[in-house]
Protein backbone atom coordinates (compact mmCIF):
# COMPACT_ATOMS: atom_id res chain seq x y z
CA UNK A 1 0.00 0.00 0.00
CA UNK A 2 1.05 3.64 0.09
CA UNK A 3 2.14 2.82 3.63
CA UNK A 4 3.70 -0.65 3.68
CA UNK A 5 4.72 -2.76 6.68
CA UNK A 6 4.32 0.02 9.23
CA UNK A 7 5.91 -1.10 12.48
CA UNK A 8 4.56 -0.56 15.98
CA UNK A 9 6.49 -1.09 19.20
CA UNK A 10 4.05 -3.79 20.28
CA UNK A 11 5.27 -7.24 21.31
CA UNK A 12 1.66 -8.37 21.48
CA UNK A 13 -1.75 -6.74 21.64
CA UNK A 14 -2.76 -6.27 25.29
CA UNK A 15 -6.29 -6.68 26.59
CA UNK A 16 -8.22 -3.88 28.31
CA UNK A 17 -7.61 -5.51 31.72
CA UNK A 18 -3.85 -5.20 31.32
CA UNK A 19 -3.96 -1.45 30.60
CA UNK A 20 -3.51 1.49 32.94
CA UNK A 21 -6.77 3.49 33.39
CA UNK A 22 -5.74 6.28 30.99
CA UNK A 23 -4.86 3.88 28.20
CA UNK A 24 -7.95 1.79 28.85
CA UNK A 25 -10.16 4.87 28.51
CA UNK A 26 -8.36 5.66 25.25
CA UNK A 27 -8.86 2.14 23.88
CA UNK A 28 -12.52 2.13 24.91
CA UNK A 29 -13.09 5.35 22.98
CA UNK A 30 -11.54 3.76 19.88
CA UNK A 31 -13.62 0.61 20.37
CA UNK A 32 -16.71 2.84 20.53
CA UNK A 33 -15.79 4.33 17.16
CA UNK A 34 -14.81 7.74 18.53
CA UNK A 35 -12.21 9.94 16.87
CA UNK A 36 -8.97 10.90 18.60
CA UNK A 37 -8.01 14.55 18.07
CA UNK A 38 -4.53 16.14 18.09
CA UNK A 39 -4.27 17.64 21.56
CA UNK A 40 -5.85 14.67 23.36
CA UNK A 41 -3.90 12.12 25.36
CA UNK A 42 -2.71 9.12 23.32
CA UNK A 43 -0.25 6.30 23.97
CA UNK A 44 3.23 7.22 22.73
CA UNK A 45 3.31 4.17 20.46
CA UNK A 46 0.01 5.18 18.81
CA UNK A 47 1.51 8.60 18.09
CA UNK A 48 4.77 7.19 16.73
CA UNK A 49 3.08 4.55 14.60
CA UNK A 50 0.72 7.12 13.10
CA UNK A 51 3.61 9.47 12.31
CA UNK A 52 5.32 6.59 10.52
CA UNK A 53 2.21 5.58 8.64
CA UNK A 54 0.95 9.05 7.65
CA UNK A 55 4.39 10.38 6.67
CA UNK A 56 5.08 7.26 4.60
CA UNK A 57 1.72 7.76 2.93
CA UNK A 58 2.56 11.43 2.26
CA UNK A 59 6.02 10.61 0.88
CA UNK A 60 4.38 8.11 -1.49
CA UNK A 61 2.07 10.78 -2.88
CA UNK A 62 4.99 13.16 -3.39
CA UNK A 63 7.41 10.63 -4.93
CA UNK A 64 4.47 9.24 -6.94
CA UNK A 65 4.50 12.44 -8.99
CA UNK A 66 7.88 11.57 -10.47
CA UNK A 67 7.05 8.51 -12.66
CA UNK A 68 4.00 10.34 -14.06
CA UNK A 69 5.73 13.69 -14.41
CA UNK A 70 8.03 11.87 -16.84
CA UNK A 71 5.15 11.83 -19.38
CA UNK A 72 3.68 15.33 -19.03
CA UNK A 73 5.77 16.70 -21.90
CA UNK A 74 5.23 13.53 -23.94
CA UNK A 75 1.45 13.11 -23.58
CA UNK A 76 -0.10 12.23 -26.98
CA UNK A 77 -2.64 15.10 -27.06
CA UNK A 78 -3.11 18.48 -25.44
CA UNK A 79 -6.17 17.15 -23.59
CA UNK A 80 -4.24 14.17 -22.19
CA UNK A 81 -1.50 16.55 -21.12
CA UNK A 82 -3.94 18.81 -19.28
CA UNK A 83 -5.55 15.79 -17.57
CA UNK A 84 -2.19 14.35 -16.52
CA UNK A 85 -1.07 17.74 -15.20
CA UNK A 86 -4.25 17.96 -13.10
CA UNK A 87 -3.70 14.45 -11.79
CA UNK A 88 -0.08 15.10 -10.82
CA UNK A 89 -1.16 18.35 -9.14
CA UNK A 90 -3.71 16.32 -7.14
CA UNK A 91 -0.91 14.00 -5.97
CA UNK A 92 0.98 17.04 -4.66
CA UNK A 93 -2.21 18.12 -2.90
CA UNK A 94 -2.68 14.68 -1.36
CA UNK A 95 0.87 14.78 -0.06
CA UNK A 96 0.18 18.18 1.52
CA UNK A 97 -3.08 17.09 3.21
CA UNK A 98 -1.21 14.14 4.72
CA UNK A 99 1.87 16.10 5.83
CA UNK A 100 -0.51 18.49 7.64
CA UNK A 101 -2.21 15.56 9.37
CA UNK A 102 1.17 14.17 10.48
CA UNK A 103 2.28 17.59 11.76
CA UNK A 104 -0.62 17.61 14.25
CA UNK A 105 1.19 14.70 15.96
CA UNK A 106 4.23 16.82 16.78
CA UNK A 107 6.67 16.23 13.90
CA UNK A 108 7.68 19.17 11.70
CA UNK A 109 7.48 19.28 7.91
CA UNK A 110 11.24 19.77 7.64
CA UNK A 111 11.87 16.72 9.84
CA UNK A 112 9.70 14.62 7.54
CA UNK A 113 11.46 15.90 4.41
CA UNK A 114 14.77 15.19 6.06
CA UNK A 115 13.70 11.60 6.80
CA UNK A 116 12.61 11.12 3.19
CA UNK A 117 15.73 12.64 1.66
CA UNK A 118 18.12 10.76 3.94
CA UNK A 119 16.42 7.47 3.06
CA UNK A 120 15.32 6.91 6.66
CA UNK A 121 11.61 7.12 5.82
CA UNK A 122 10.10 4.79 3.26
CA UNK A 123 7.61 5.38 0.47
CA UNK A 124 5.61 2.83 -1.51
CA UNK A 125 7.64 0.25 -3.43
CA UNK A 126 5.52 0.84 -6.55
CA UNK A 127 7.11 4.21 -7.39
CA UNK A 128 10.51 2.65 -7.89
CA UNK A 129 9.48 1.17 -11.23
CA UNK A 130 10.08 3.09 -14.50
CA UNK A 131 7.37 4.48 -16.82
CA UNK A 132 8.63 3.29 -20.21
CA UNK A 133 5.67 4.03 -22.48
CA UNK A 134 2.51 6.14 -22.54
CA UNK A 135 0.51 3.01 -21.71
CA UNK A 136 2.27 2.94 -18.32
CA UNK A 137 0.40 6.14 -17.43
CA UNK A 138 -2.83 4.30 -18.16
CA UNK A 139 -1.72 1.27 -16.16
CA UNK A 140 -0.70 3.39 -13.16
CA UNK A 141 -4.06 5.17 -12.98
CA UNK A 142 -6.01 1.96 -13.47
CA UNK A 143 -3.96 -0.41 -11.28
CA UNK A 144 -1.91 1.67 -8.85
CA UNK A 145 -4.60 4.21 -8.04
CA UNK A 146 -7.13 1.38 -8.05
CA UNK A 147 -5.07 -0.46 -5.44
CA UNK A 148 -4.63 2.72 -3.41
CA UNK A 149 -8.40 3.28 -3.30
CA UNK A 150 -8.85 -0.22 -1.81
CA UNK A 151 -7.23 0.77 1.47
CA UNK A 152 -7.90 4.50 1.44
CA UNK A 153 -11.67 4.05 1.48
CA UNK A 154 -11.70 2.20 4.84
CA UNK A 155 -9.08 4.65 6.21
CA UNK A 156 -11.73 7.39 5.99
CA UNK A 157 -13.15 5.78 9.13
CA UNK A 158 -9.83 5.45 10.98
CA UNK A 159 -9.53 6.56 14.60
CA UNK A 160 -7.30 9.62 14.13
CA UNK A 161 -9.45 12.63 13.16
CA UNK A 162 -7.00 14.60 10.97
CA UNK A 163 -5.94 11.45 9.07
CA UNK A 164 -9.55 10.35 8.51
CA UNK A 165 -10.52 13.82 7.25
CA UNK A 166 -7.52 13.97 4.88
CA UNK A 167 -8.60 10.57 3.53
CA UNK A 168 -12.12 11.86 2.81
CA UNK A 169 -10.69 14.62 0.61
CA UNK A 170 -8.26 12.23 -1.07
CA UNK A 171 -10.88 9.58 -1.84
CA UNK A 172 -13.11 12.17 -3.52
CA UNK A 173 -10.30 12.95 -5.95
CA UNK A 174 -8.83 9.48 -6.39
CA UNK A 175 -11.71 8.16 -8.47
CA UNK A 176 -10.83 10.63 -11.24
CA UNK A 177 -7.29 9.21 -11.24
CA UNK A 178 -8.39 5.63 -11.70
CA UNK A 179 -10.92 6.46 -14.41
CA UNK A 180 -8.50 8.55 -16.45
CA UNK A 181 -6.07 5.62 -16.35
CA UNK A 182 -8.71 3.12 -17.44
CA UNK A 183 -9.75 5.53 -20.20
CA UNK A 184 -6.19 5.63 -21.53
CA UNK A 185 -6.14 1.81 -21.52
CA UNK A 186 -9.54 1.61 -23.27
CA UNK A 187 -8.46 3.92 -26.08
CA UNK A 188 -5.19 2.01 -26.58
CA UNK A 189 -6.99 -1.34 -26.59
CA UNK A 190 -9.43 -0.13 -29.25
CA UNK A 191 -6.56 1.28 -31.32
CA UNK A 192 -4.01 -0.31 -33.69
CA UNK A 193 -2.46 -3.71 -32.90
CA UNK A 194 0.71 -1.87 -31.86
CA UNK A 195 -1.24 0.27 -29.40
CA UNK A 196 -2.97 -2.75 -27.94
CA UNK A 197 0.40 -4.51 -27.60
CA UNK A 198 1.65 -1.44 -25.73
CA UNK A 199 -1.28 -1.71 -23.29
CA UNK A 200 -0.59 -5.45 -22.78
CA UNK A 201 3.10 -4.74 -22.17
CA UNK A 202 2.20 -2.15 -19.52
CA UNK A 203 -0.16 -4.60 -17.78
CA UNK A 204 2.56 -7.29 -17.89
CA UNK A 205 5.04 -5.01 -16.14
CA UNK A 206 2.67 -3.34 -13.61
CA UNK A 207 0.53 -6.30 -12.53
CA UNK A 208 2.91 -7.91 -10.04
CA UNK A 209 4.28 -4.67 -8.56
CA UNK A 210 0.64 -3.60 -8.04
CA UNK A 211 -0.12 -6.79 -6.09
CA UNK A 212 3.02 -6.19 -4.04
CA UNK A 213 1.71 -2.78 -3.00
CA UNK A 214 -0.49 -4.50 -0.40
CA UNK A 215 2.60 -5.96 1.26
CA UNK A 216 3.29 -9.58 2.24
CA UNK A 217 0.72 -11.59 4.15
CA UNK A 218 0.35 -10.04 7.62
CA UNK A 219 -2.09 -12.45 9.22
CA UNK A 220 0.53 -13.37 11.83
CA UNK A 221 1.95 -9.87 12.28
CA UNK A 222 1.68 -8.32 15.74
CA UNK A 223 2.13 -4.87 14.16
CA UNK A 224 -0.95 -5.34 11.99
CA UNK A 225 -2.94 -6.68 14.93
CA UNK A 226 -1.97 -3.65 17.03
CA UNK A 227 -2.78 -1.23 14.19
CA UNK A 228 -6.16 -2.92 13.76
CA UNK A 229 -6.85 -2.64 17.50
CA UNK A 230 -6.15 1.08 17.18
CA UNK A 231 -8.35 1.28 14.06
CA UNK A 232 -5.62 2.76 11.90
CA UNK A 233 -5.72 -0.34 9.68
CA UNK A 234 -8.95 -2.13 8.87
CA UNK A 235 -8.25 -5.03 6.52
CA UNK A 236 -5.44 -7.55 6.28
CA UNK A 237 -3.07 -7.29 3.31
CA UNK A 238 -4.37 -10.56 1.86
CA UNK A 239 -8.00 -9.44 2.11
CA UNK A 240 -7.27 -6.23 0.22
CA UNK A 241 -5.18 -8.05 -2.41
CA UNK A 242 -8.02 -10.53 -2.99
CA UNK A 243 -10.50 -7.69 -3.36
CA UNK A 244 -8.22 -5.92 -5.81
CA UNK A 245 -7.75 -9.04 -7.98
CA UNK A 246 -11.49 -9.78 -8.01
CA UNK A 247 -12.27 -6.22 -9.04
CA UNK A 248 -9.54 -5.89 -11.67
CA UNK A 249 -9.70 -9.21 -13.54
CA UNK A 250 -13.11 -8.51 -15.18
CA UNK A 251 -11.85 -5.03 -16.17
CA UNK A 252 -8.83 -6.60 -17.90
CA UNK A 253 -11.21 -8.95 -19.67
CA UNK A 254 -13.28 -5.98 -20.87
CA UNK A 255 -10.11 -4.45 -22.29
CA UNK A 256 -9.24 -7.75 -24.00
CA UNK A 257 -5.96 -7.95 -22.09
CA UNK A 258 -4.39 -11.00 -20.45
CA UNK A 259 -3.40 -10.86 -16.79
CA UNK A 260 0.18 -12.23 -16.66
CA UNK A 261 -0.51 -14.94 -14.09
CA UNK A 262 -0.84 -18.58 -15.23
CA UNK A 263 -2.26 -19.53 -11.82
CA UNK A 264 -5.18 -17.10 -12.14
CA UNK A 265 -8.51 -18.95 -12.06
CA UNK A 266 -12.03 -18.38 -10.77
CA UNK A 267 -12.75 -20.37 -7.63
CA UNK A 268 -16.49 -20.91 -7.40
CA UNK A 269 -16.27 -22.32 -3.86
CA UNK A 270 -14.66 -19.20 -2.35
CA UNK A 271 -16.44 -16.81 -4.69
CA UNK A 272 -13.16 -15.22 -5.71
CA UNK A 273 -10.09 -15.74 -7.85
CA UNK A 274 -7.15 -17.96 -7.04
CA UNK A 275 -3.93 -16.31 -8.09
CA UNK A 276 -0.16 -16.69 -7.92
CA UNK A 277 2.25 -15.41 -5.30
CA UNK A 278 4.17 -12.21 -6.12
CA UNK A 279 7.97 -12.41 -6.04
CA UNK A 280 8.61 -11.28 -2.46
CA UNK A 281 12.38 -11.37 -2.94
CA UNK A 282 11.94 -8.60 -5.48
CA UNK A 283 9.61 -6.72 -3.11
CA UNK A 284 12.10 -6.77 -0.23
CA UNK A 285 14.92 -5.70 -2.56
CA UNK A 286 12.85 -2.71 -3.75
CA UNK A 287 11.98 -1.79 -0.16
CA UNK A 288 15.67 -1.99 0.74
CA UNK A 289 16.53 0.53 -1.98
CA UNK A 290 17.50 -1.88 -4.77
CA UNK A 291 14.54 -1.32 -7.12
CA UNK A 292 15.07 -0.13 -10.70
CA UNK A 293 14.52 3.57 -9.86
CA UNK A 294 15.10 4.04 -6.10
CA UNK A 295 18.27 6.10 -6.54
CA UNK A 296 16.84 8.20 -9.36
CA UNK A 297 13.69 9.01 -7.38
CA UNK A 298 15.54 10.12 -4.25
CA UNK A 299 18.04 12.12 -6.29
CA UNK A 300 15.19 13.93 -8.06
CA UNK A 301 13.59 14.75 -4.69
CA UNK A 302 16.83 15.97 -3.14
CA UNK A 303 17.61 18.07 -6.20
CA UNK A 304 14.15 19.68 -6.22
CA UNK A 305 14.45 20.48 -2.50
CA UNK A 306 18.00 21.79 -2.83
CA UNK A 307 17.32 23.83 -5.98
CA UNK A 308 14.29 25.43 -4.34
CA UNK A 309 16.16 26.58 -1.22
CA UNK A 310 17.02 30.08 -2.57
CA UNK A 311 13.38 30.58 -3.52
CA UNK A 312 12.01 29.55 -0.10
CA UNK A 313 14.58 31.75 1.62
CA UNK A 314 13.78 34.65 -0.74
CA UNK A 315 10.08 34.53 0.09
CA UNK A 316 10.85 34.34 3.81
CA UNK A 317 13.13 37.41 3.51
CA UNK A 318 10.45 39.29 1.57
CA UNK A 319 7.82 38.41 4.18
CA UNK A 320 9.95 39.65 7.08
CA UNK A 321 10.84 42.86 5.20
CA UNK A 322 7.14 43.54 4.54
CA UNK A 323 6.27 42.81 8.17
CA UNK A 324 9.00 45.20 9.38
CA UNK A 325 7.72 47.94 7.02
CA UNK A 326 4.16 47.53 8.25
CA UNK A 327 5.38 47.72 11.83
CA UNK A 328 7.37 50.91 11.09
CA UNK A 329 4.40 52.53 9.31
CA UNK A 330 2.16 51.68 12.27
CA UNK A 331 4.62 53.22 14.75
CA UNK A 332 4.98 56.37 12.59
CA UNK A 333 1.19 56.77 12.49
CA UNK A 334 0.85 56.60 16.27
CA UNK B 1 18.95 24.31 7.17
CA UNK B 2 16.99 27.54 6.71
CA UNK B 3 13.86 28.04 8.74
CA UNK B 4 10.53 26.49 7.87
CA UNK B 5 7.68 28.65 6.55
CA UNK B 6 5.06 29.23 9.27
CA UNK B 7 1.94 27.09 9.46
CA UNK B 8 -1.48 28.56 8.56
CA UNK B 9 -4.94 27.17 9.25
CA UNK B 10 -7.27 27.42 6.26
CA UNK B 11 -11.01 28.15 6.41
CA UNK B 12 -13.20 27.98 3.30
CA UNK B 13 -16.71 29.24 2.63
CA UNK B 14 -18.11 26.50 0.44
CA UNK B 15 -21.13 28.38 -0.92
CA UNK B 16 -22.77 31.73 -0.46
CA UNK B 17 -24.73 31.79 2.78
CA UNK B 18 -22.62 29.20 4.62
CA UNK B 19 -20.02 29.73 7.35
CA UNK B 20 -16.32 29.41 6.70
CA UNK B 21 -15.24 25.94 7.72
CA UNK B 22 -11.82 24.64 8.74
CA UNK B 23 -10.41 22.44 5.96
CA UNK B 24 -6.77 21.93 6.94
CA UNK B 25 -3.48 23.75 7.12
CA UNK B 26 -0.47 24.62 5.00
CA UNK B 27 2.91 26.36 5.11
CA UNK B 28 3.47 29.77 3.50
CA UNK B 29 5.88 32.66 4.04
CA UNK B 30 3.10 35.27 4.49
CA UNK B 31 -0.67 35.71 4.48
CA UNK B 32 -0.85 36.60 0.80
CA UNK B 33 1.00 33.46 -0.25
CA UNK B 34 -1.04 31.41 2.23
CA UNK B 35 -4.24 32.46 0.41
CA UNK B 36 -2.75 31.62 -2.99
CA UNK B 37 -1.49 28.25 -1.75
CA UNK B 38 -4.85 27.54 -0.11
CA UNK B 39 -6.53 28.20 -3.46
CA UNK B 40 -4.28 25.55 -5.09
CA UNK B 41 -4.38 23.02 -2.27
CA UNK B 42 -7.99 23.20 -1.10
CA UNK B 43 -10.14 24.56 -3.96
CA UNK B 44 -9.03 22.75 -7.12
CA UNK B 45 -12.62 21.69 -7.80
CA UNK B 46 -14.68 24.80 -7.03
CA UNK B 47 -14.92 23.96 -3.33
CA UNK B 48 -15.03 27.58 -2.24
CA UNK B 49 -16.12 31.16 -2.78
CA UNK B 50 -13.99 32.70 0.00
CA UNK B 51 -10.84 31.81 1.94
CA UNK B 52 -9.62 32.81 5.41
CA UNK B 53 -6.13 32.02 6.64
CA UNK B 54 -4.93 32.37 10.24
CA UNK B 55 -1.48 31.74 11.64
CA UNK B 56 -1.77 28.45 13.58
CA UNK B 57 0.22 30.00 16.42
CA UNK B 58 -2.49 32.69 16.80
CA UNK B 59 -5.29 30.20 17.46
CA UNK B 60 -6.39 29.83 21.06
CA UNK B 61 -8.14 26.53 21.80
CA UNK B 62 -9.87 25.01 24.79
CA UNK B 63 -7.92 22.18 26.39
CA UNK B 64 -9.34 18.67 25.88
CA UNK B 65 -9.08 18.09 29.65
CA UNK B 66 -11.49 21.01 30.21
CA UNK B 67 -14.22 19.21 28.31
CA UNK B 68 -16.09 18.34 31.51
CA UNK B 69 -16.05 21.70 33.33
CA UNK B 70 -16.66 23.64 30.09
CA UNK B 71 -19.58 21.72 28.68
CA UNK B 72 -21.20 19.92 31.61
CA UNK B 73 -23.18 22.99 32.80
CA UNK B 74 -25.20 22.89 29.54
CA UNK B 75 -26.14 19.25 30.09
CA UNK B 76 -28.12 20.10 33.21
CA UNK B 77 -30.37 22.59 31.45
CA UNK B 78 -32.61 20.42 29.33
CA UNK B 79 -35.39 23.06 29.50
CA UNK B 80 -33.39 25.02 26.94
CA UNK B 81 -34.62 22.56 24.31
CA UNK B 82 -38.18 23.06 23.02
CA UNK B 83 -38.89 19.34 23.32
CA UNK B 84 -38.76 19.77 27.13
CA UNK B 85 -42.29 21.25 27.01
CA UNK B 86 -45.43 19.31 26.21
CA UNK B 87 -47.79 21.12 23.88
CA UNK B 88 -51.33 19.70 24.08
CA UNK B 89 -52.45 18.04 20.85
CA UNK B 90 -55.46 20.32 20.46
CA UNK B 91 -53.15 23.36 20.34
CA UNK B 92 -51.57 22.03 17.17
CA UNK B 93 -48.24 23.16 15.77
CA UNK B 94 -46.26 25.62 17.86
Amino acid sequence: MYAQMVKTEAKRVRSLDEMEPQERAFQERIDAGQKIEPKEWMPEDYRKTLIRQISQHAHSEIVGQLPEGNWITRAPTLERKAILLAKVQDEAGHGLYLYCAAETLGISRDQMYEQLHSGKAKYSSIFNYPTLSWADIGAIGWLVDGAAIMNQVPLQRCSYGPYARAMVRICKEESFHQRQGFDIMTVLCKGTPEQKAMAQDALDRWWWPSLMMFGPSDDASVHSAQSMAWNIKQDSNDELRQKFVDQTVPQAKFLGLTVPDPALAWNEAKGGHDFGEPDWTEFFAVIAGEGPCNRERLEARRKAWGDGAWFRDGLTAHASKQAARRQAAKLAAE
Amino acid sequence: MSSEWPLWEVFIRGQHGLNHRHVGSLHAPDAEMAILNARDVYTRRNEGVSIWVVRSSDIVASAPSDKGPLFDPANAKVYRHPTFFDVPDEVGHM
